[in-house]
């Protein structure tokens, strides 16, 4: 069940120039209600007069423990530097837990490949969390420009193997994450991937050369963030334009028009 | 709480306050988040005779206060509509209302046909003013000699209330009311979106696949309540307001100007609770100014 909900700022870190980390909590000590890796948040942005719809945000970690939602938000514009700059203590309104989620691998799909680029690397973490939970062994393959844009690291590690590739070359192996060494040398059984169109769609045409099973995470422009609007569609192979916010963020690939 | 109560032709409104057409969905998408009871109606989303897939993303732009969209009426067609969504919302205590459009007056007339016999349909709100369609939609609204033609072929088929959708994108929106009027519609709608566009200045190209696209939002409501003060002046019939209405005080204002019911559309999508606190918002106007009535409110703007 969808619900709108205020909740507290307890912690916003600057992770870099570009990048927050906001960590919400119900301020009456309620449970925060459940959510899955794949899922996200409509967040609502007052005192910003340029930003009229509400931001949609992927859930990037829950920790049950804190009763703490997580929030990377990358600073594109007026609504999301409004949102860099919370406070500990603001509240803010979301409507939540929206869209569908992560496929969970069958029991024999041990290798398992996260791969993740820009923002797109907020999911994952939640995603191998809820896989390491679950007894797999997750591996994360994240990208980014430069060292300074790989983020949550040491949050990632708890959870699987890092590799990681720089497009200058600071850390781990220089490129794109489809360069990787790792796509050749390992043999995986199912890819999840979330980032800039390009790069998804790079890694779902390796998936699909090797008959890996893939899900990617669109992040298509939406108003409503609830299947009302239908702005965010995406041409599928079999039902023509559904909305991502409803029928996905998550995608198989093998419904996408993405590989001729 | 009769004195929210209102009337639309032979309608009958709980409280005047409704959800506007593709803003809405078929309201069971609301049910998490409000009592989808306490509306006076919803407009369920444009349905046309035939399923249409509407126009290619990016269909959304974000605006000051506003957004154009170019969603293009993407509808599964009446016939689903009747046999897998009716079911799923007949029984909401509300009135539903279809909004209808099409391509051709045969379409119109077909679509609407298929819908008259409907129980819990009380009313279709006649959709020729979607700037979003190649063909039809706008194009009826925009000239009084093709409105007027819709409303005739979907009269002659349609015996319960007919609502008329106008568009904005007129030089006189009077001339287009009177017109829809003389043909025998019940009630007038308005407005539906502003014809506009937005640019990526970095790419040099249109954001929204189709260049051009219908805005709407809290940017236009001056625009609106204009035109619904206009309109409430030209015609008998009675008007259902709506443009850019995102709080109580709002809707009043267009009470005011002339419309008896009005209509919660974009705002919808910024808060998805906004239709009922605009109830309570008018009750309670009504409480404090010690009016018994609502109707006695209708187009009481003191000139």
């Amino acid at each position: 069940m969808k619900k709108m909900l205020d909740l507290v700022v307890v912690e916003n870190n600057k992770l870099n120039q570009n990048y927050c980390l906001l960590k919400l909590s119900t301020p009456d000590k309620s449970v925060l209600p459940e959510m899955y890796p794949g899922q996200f948040v409509e967040i609502r942005v007052v005192d910003s007069p340029t930003t009229f719809l509400r931001r949609p945000i992927s859930v990037n970690f829950v920790d049950k423990l804190k009763n703490e939602l997580w929030l990377l938000v990358q600073v594109v514009g007026d609504g999301t530097r409004k949102m860099s700059e919370y406070k500990t203590g603001t509240i803010v309104n979301l409507l939540l837990p929206l869209g569908n989620q992560f496929s969970t691998p069958e029991k024999h799909q041990q290798e398992l490949l996260l791969v993740g680029g820009g923002v797109g690397t907020a999911p994952m973490l939640y995603l191998g969390a809820i896989l390491k939970e679950s007894g797999f062994n997750p591996k994360f393959l994240l990208g980014a420009r430069s060292s300074k844009d790989l983020l949550q690291l040491d949050d990632f590690a708890q959870y699987g193997q890092v590799y990681t590739t720089t497009e200058d070359g600071s850390h781990g192996q220089k490129g794109f994450v489809t360069n990787h060494s790792i796509l050749e040398n390992i043999k995986f059984d199912r890819v999840y991937t979330c980032g800039p169109k390009p790069m998804m769609m790079a890694v779902a045409n390796y998936a699909h050369k090797n008959q890996i099973e893939c899900e990617v995470s669109l992040e298509n422009t939406m108003a409503c963030g609830f299947g009302v609007c239908l702005c965010c569609v995406e041409d599928t192979k079999h039902n023509g334009n559904v909305c991502v916010c409803t029928e996905g963020p998550v995608f198989n690939i093998k419904d996408l028009k993405w590989i001729s | 709480m009769d004195k929210l109560k209102v009337n639309i032709g032979s309608l009958a409104l709980k409280n005047p306050v409704m959800t506007a057409s593709g803003t809405f969905g078929y309201g069971k998408e609301f049910a998490d988040f409000i009592d989808l009871s306490r509306l006076g109606g919803i407009c369920v989303k444009g349905t046309t005779l035939h399923n249409r897939q509407g126009n290619p993303y990016p269909r959304m732009a974000e605006t000051a206060a506003g957004m154009l969209n170019a969603v293009g009426l993407q509808n599964k067609g009446v016939d689903y509509f009747i046999s897998d969504i009716y079911p799923e919302i007949k029984d909401i205590d509300t009135n539903i209302i279809v909004n209808v459009s099409g391509s051709t007056v045969e379409d119109y007339a077909e679509c609407a046909a298929r819908l008259a016999d409907i129980e819990k349909i009380p009313a279709i709100e006649l959709n020729i003013s979607c700037p979003n369609v190649k063909e039809g939609g706008m194009a009826f609204g925009t000239s009084t000699s093709s409105a007027a033609q819709v409303v005739r072929a979907v009269r002659k088929v349609y015996h319960k209330t007919l609502i008329v959708k106008l568009s904005p994108n007129v030089t006189d929106i009077t001339e287009i009311a009177k017109a829809v009027e003389a043909e025998g519609a019940d009630s007038l709608s308005l407005i539906n979106t502003l014809l506009g566009m937005a640019i990526d200045v970095e790419k040099r190209k249109p954001i929204l696949s189709t260049i051009t696209g219908g805005l709407s939002g809290p940017c236009v409501k001056p625009v609106a309540l204009r035109m619904v003060w206009q309109t409430y002046n030209a015609v008998k019939i009675p008007i259902i307001g709506m443009g850019g209405i995102s709080s109580w005080q709002d809707a009043v204002e267009f009470i005011l100007a002339g419309a008896t019911a009005i209509q919660i559309g974009t705002y919808n999508f910024v808060d998805p609770t906004i239709s009922v606190k605009v109830v309570d918002g008018i009750a309670d106007y009504l409480e404090r100014h010690n009016i018994s009535d609502i109707k006695n409110l209708v187009g009481k703007l003191q000139v």
